[in-house]
């Protein structure tokens, strides 16, 4: 009883799981500046550290035998491949290394922003409407360099009756538009809304009598967590891939 | 500082900063948008000038490897199955010479063997023949014996009975007598 009301004193149920997300400067001062070095600054080096290390020195022996850190590499490197592949078709192959890039980056900064005391880049909004707005904005310039004014039949349902076609052209329109805002939010907001259950789940810890449960539901939702920063990246990168198709081969 | 006043500042900067989302602060996008864009020309430029293509040949020799090794090994069955046909001609070419050999060995076997019997043959009728012969000749001197015995006999008994025998009627009878 004692502890309990202690620990309620020193604020261990007053939660602030959105803290984790404060963006400061690492090296002294108050003011976020253009290019001020932030602990944004420092996780997102460290997801180039990180991709660094999986991609060019676990590959620096270029075995035919791989060895375990090249088999990441290659694991990688096919995966991706294989889904712009397959998902955007063969033609889509010459978008891979801006693919791969997102991919890369996306699920390096994902589970870097795992380990206890990171920094989540990518639950914040900043992160990823540049990464959306990226893909929107090539998947649309491509589309109308591959397909001029055809690329505009994508919102044009020819197999759909005559009368019907302004109606889904609008909604087409729309949901056209809509992508990068779900492509963004979808991303940031799991990242976001699972490290913030971490620490609430973390902030009642501080009661002994449910210190037990919440490191149980620590651990689950951490394990959830994993699934969700890879899977995360997966459907951000299979979702570029689907929307590159649709500016390679706009008809439905 | 008093300890009111730091308690006021950060309990104003909570304030601050609860309500709403750290990721809704737009004061800082740029610095995050900045760095993100160094942090992604950073890896499109690792990945694109080093990783990937160096990825794509250790895959492409591996490949190239792997399709060689695929192609030297279907070139080496080949010559087994070659070889077990070449092995398995020659077995069915050495069958028909054995068999062609003992079908000759046979065939000189039975022609010496009839050549041999044919001569026995011939050797048994001429000793056949020579011992007819000898029979004939031993049955004519035994018929001739018999007859002088059969004489002399006749002409002892003759004269033991009568006391006088003619040479020429006990021939005679005798005779007579051999014939019924």
């Amino acid at each position: 009883m004692a502890s309990e009301a202690h620990g309620a004193e020193e604020g261990g149920l007053v939660f602030h799981p959105m803290d984790q997300f404060n963006i400061k400067p690492l090296f002294g001062g108050d003011h976020v500046g253009l290019f001020t070095i932030t602990n944004a600054t420092l996780w997102m080096a460290l997801a180039v550290v990180a991709v660094v290390a999986m991609m060019v020195i676990g590959t620096r022996r270029r075995a035919i035998v791989p060895s375990r850190s090249q088999s990441i590499g290659e694991l990688a490197y096919g995966f991706v491949y294989k889904m712009v592949e397959d998902v955007a078709g063969k033609d889509a192959v010459k978008f891979f290394p801006y693919i791969m890039t997102l991919f890369m980056f996306i699920v390096s900064a994902n589970f870097l922003g795992l380990l206890p005391m990171s920094f989540a880049t990518t639950s914040h909004f900043a992160v990823t409407v540049v990464l959306a707005m990226a893909v929107f904005l090539t998947v649309t310039v491509v589309g109308f360099v591959k397909n001029g004014v055809g690329f505009l039949g994508l919102f044009w349902v020819s197999s759909a009756p005559l009368a019907l076609r302004p109606i889904l052209a609008l909604i087409e329109v729309i949901s056209y538009f809509v992508r990068p805002v779900s492509h963004s939010i979808r991303l940031a907001g799991n990242v976001m809304a699972g490290h913030a259950v971490l620490k609430v789940f973390a902030g009642f810890a501080a009661i002994a009598v449910v210190s037990p449960l919440s490191v149980v539901a620590i651990t689950a939702m951490y394990g959830l967590e994993v699934l969700v920063a890879f899977i995360q990246a997966y459907v951000f990168t299979i979702l570029t891939c689907v929307y590159l198709k649709d500016a390679l081969h706009p008809s439905h | 500082m008093a300890s009111t006043s730091t308690d006021a500042t950060s309990h104003a900067a909570e304030a601050a900063s609860a309500p709403g989302m750290p990721q809704l602060d737009f004061s800082n996008w740029g610095n995050q948008i900045f760095w993100l864009l160094i942090t992604l020309v950073a890896i499109y430029f690792v990945l694109s000038r080093i990783a990937l293509p160096r990825i794509a040949a250790v895959l492409a020799e591996r490949q190239g490897t792997i399709t060689n090794d695929i192609a030297a090994a279907e070139e080496l069955k080949a010559k087994a199955v070659e070889a077990e046909e070449a092995y398995n001609k020659a077995l069915a070419d050495a069958k028909v010479e054995a068999a062609r050999i003992v079908a000759e060995a046979k065939a000189e076997i039975q022609a010496d063997l009839n050549v041999a019997t044919q001569k026995a043959d011939a050797e048994i009728a001429a000793k056949a023949a020579e011992s007819e012969k000898a029979i004939a000749t031993i049955r004519a001197g035994a018929l001739a014996s018999i007859k002088d015995v059969a004489n002399a006999t006749t002409a002892e008994l003759v004269s033991a009975l009568s006391g006088k025998a003619e040479d020429a009627d006990v021939a005679k009878a005798v005779d007579a007598q051999m014939k019924g």
